[in-house]
């Protein structure tokens, strides 16, 4: 197929080293591009203060997964132990709060730890069965020792030429238009 | 007068001249490149290992736990020392991969993959006690809360109860870390294989993943808020194996040290099984680079710690037994020293009170074939511990006239050795198939991976920026 007849993705540009990738960023951010991203083989310190990235809501799901764990263990428990099938065990008191700090305990600590990795994945888009990046051969450098930045076609102020130049005054070495589909 | 202060410069976590690339290459080598034939002959024997296993647990469900040394009083024998043993061993990777994370030590990433993968094999060798020992295995199920025809359901308050809690959650919540942790390294492997097959098997395991920055940032939150949860979560799961014992009436298991002492000896232990396994991995991997000697010094330093606070614990039993005046409790701290286990204790106190004072010398914490000796010592004596603990309050109790003398038969021991074969057999095909260091996280902590490690103007690394910075202070005499 023609490249003309493929639909642009967007722009890569590859750089040199982290140092240079989070000051590419920081320009592509200057320049008031919003749908952009930065790829590297580790997570680069100060590259949210470059990007502009907002905290991770991550947070507030693990609270909501967690929650769910303690207040489901103690009215399962509270449920079983008080009302369902209560047994005395030596005289002490059918609700019994004390014994019940152990499994509540843990099943918070498991549906928060499910909350955390599910809700990082979802917020990632993953599991993700294509990407139109992974039609660059060089990109596979990206989990490796190669750092990116990717202006995507969506963005507003998104224009193929315009991007490129930006790249190039930033010294990437590599600049590849991204196409959507083989 | 003056003075040059400087912070004390951490040596290199990584040594030899490595950049991103020569890493990637290092790790990634081994799970793509051809099967060495000294794995086969391993993976072979583990998994004869393995099917002795399978064949010592058909028997018991067969004949029951009759076939097992237990006899009355000593109800608990074998089964729950390996169980105790194994889980402590886990202990290790999740303290490795969690607390050291949580205080910012940076060697961690030379080893924290491959000890949670131990943590995982390990849990898997323990869970397999519990389960066979409730003699009726095919109604397990029992020990959830499922609704039942029996309209019946289990006794929250039982430790034992709390234990499955624990036990599967702890299992669960360290395979999830393991794998939020691997997903950028199947990404690296799916990008550098050239076979067909391992190209989608990694990628479907990488789950897409680029590493796109505004992935990482939730990824870097999820793995610090996983670390978070599993810190409380490492402490809690042996303090309720110690519950097992403790919230019983028998003398030398009742008492209220049990939780902390436990839970040292886990980590005292877990870090002797990887000390074990990395010595000889890095050996035969050539991971000398990553797994150096300054992480072997680091990690005898916590064996060190962990086995003194576990001797104090001995130390603490014998004096709560003198001072409590609790007759009963002399008793057997008397037998545990002159009984008929005396053996046993002392094996202990030679593995878990005498080795670990060599760890004091610089030298020896260095030298690698001392630290394996020791660490095997440490891992025998860990045994024994759970062996005096188990066996011999149970075996002399309260009435002289109900004691009896426990002895293990050949199925306690064949299964005991079968669970070897299970931890080996997944273990090798852990250090075939996946990357045995945390490819990304060892980047991550290269002086090359700070961005203000980099020349301003050239742009170029710049070695001098990673040096501490000297202060002049004048000094007032």
């Amino acid at each position: 197929m023609d490249a003309e007849n493929k639909q642009i993705y967007g722009v890569l540009a590859e750089f040199r080293n982290p140092k240079e990738l989070v000051d590419a960023a920081s320009s592509v951010k200057k320049s008031g591009y919003q749908d952009f991203d930065t790829y590297a083989p580790f997570p680069i310190h100060g590259m949210e203060k470059a990007m502009g990235l907002k905290k991770s809501p991550l947070g507030w799901i693990v609270l909501g997964g967690a929650l769910t764990g303690m207040i489901g263990a103690l009215a399962l428990m509270i449920w079983v132990m008080g009302y369902e099938y209560p047994m005395n065990i030596s005289g002490k008191p059918f609700i019994n709060f004390p014994v019940y700090i152990p499994i509540t305990f843990e099943l918070t600590v498991l549906l928060a730890a499910f909350a955390t990795t599910f809700g990082m994945l979802a917020l990632n888009k993953l599991p993700r069965l294509h990407n139109p990046l992974f039609n660059v051969e060089r990109f596979s450098k990206a989990s490796d020792d190669g750092f990116f930045v990717h202006i995507e076609a969506s963005d507003d102020l998104f224009a193929e030429e315009k991007v490129k130049k930006l790249f190039q005054d930033n010294g990437a070495t590599h600049i590849e238009t991204v196409y959507d589909s083989e | 007068m003056s003075t040059d202060y400087q912070y004390v410069p951490e040596p290199a976590l990584v040594k030899g001249d490595h950049s991103f690339g020569s890493i990637t290459d290092l790790i990634a080598k081994t799970p793509l490149s051809p099967t060495p034939k000294l794995w086969y002959l391993a993976f072979g024997l583990a998994n004869i290992l393995l099917i002795t296993l399978l064949g010592a647990i058909g028997y018991l469900i067969w004949d029951g736990i009759g076939i097992w040394g237990l006899n009355n009083p000593a109800g608990w024998g074998w089964a729950i020392i390996n169980f105790v043993w194994w889980v402590g061993i886990g202990h290790a990777g999740t303290l490795i991969s969690a607390i050291l994370f949580l205080f910012r030590q940076g060697w961690r990433t030379a080893i924290n993959r491959f000890a949670e993968a131990m943590t995982i094999f390990a849990v898997m060798c323990a869970g397999i006690f519990p389960a066979i020992h409730v003699g009726r295995i095919w109604v397990i199920y029992w020990v959830f809360p499922i609704p039942n025809q029996m309209a019946a359901w289990p006794n929250f308050s039982s430790p034992l109860l709390w234990d499955v809690f624990a036990v599967s959650t702890y299992f669960t919540v360290s395979l999830l870390f393991w794998y939020v942790g691997l997903i950028p390294d199947f990404a690296t492997l799916r990008d550098k294989t050239k076979s067909k097959v391992a190209k989608i098997t990694y990628g479907i395991a990488s789950l897409g993943w680029t590493g796109s920055f505004r992935n990482w940032w939730n990824y870097e939150k999820a793995y610090m808020i996983l670390a978070g949860l599993a810190t409380p979560l490492v402490l809690s799961v042996h303090t309720i194996v110690s519950f097992d014992f403790a919230v019983s009436v028998i003398p030398g298991w009742h008492s209220t040290i049990f939780p902390p002492y436990f839970v040292a000896g886990a980590i005292y232990s877990g870090f002797a099984m990887v000390l074990t396994l990395m010595l000889i991995a890095r050996k035969i991997y050539g991971l000398e680079d990553i797994m150096n000697i300054d992480i072997m010094e680091k990690m005898n330093l916590v064996m060190m710690i962990t086995g003194n606070l576990v001797a104090f614990a001995y130390l603490m039993e014998g004096f709560i037994a003198w001072y409590s005046g609790y007759i009963y409790e002399q008793g057997i701290f008397w037998l545990y020293v002159v009984g008929p286990y005396a053996w046993g204790f002392w094996i202990l106190m030679f593995c878990n009170v005498v080795t670990p004072q060599f760890l004091w010398f610089k030298k020896i914490r260095r030298n690698v074939a001392i630290t394996f000796v020791i660490s095997i010592i440490v891992n025998i004596g860990m045994w024994f511990e759970r062996f005096m603990i188990s066996v011999a309050s149970l075996s002399t109790d309260f009435m002289p006239s109900a004691w009896d003398y426990y002895s293990p038969t050949f199925w306690d021991i064949i299964t005991y050795i079968g669970t070897f074969g299970l931890f080996f057999t997944f273990f090798l095909l852990f250090l075939r198939f996946m990357p045995m260091v945390a490819i990304a996280e060892v980047k991550g902590v290269m002086p090359q991976a700070d961005p203000h490690n980099y020349d301003e103007e050239t742009n170029e690394f710049d070695i001098e920026k990673t040096k501490p910075v000297v202060v002049q202070q004048e000094q007032t005499v």
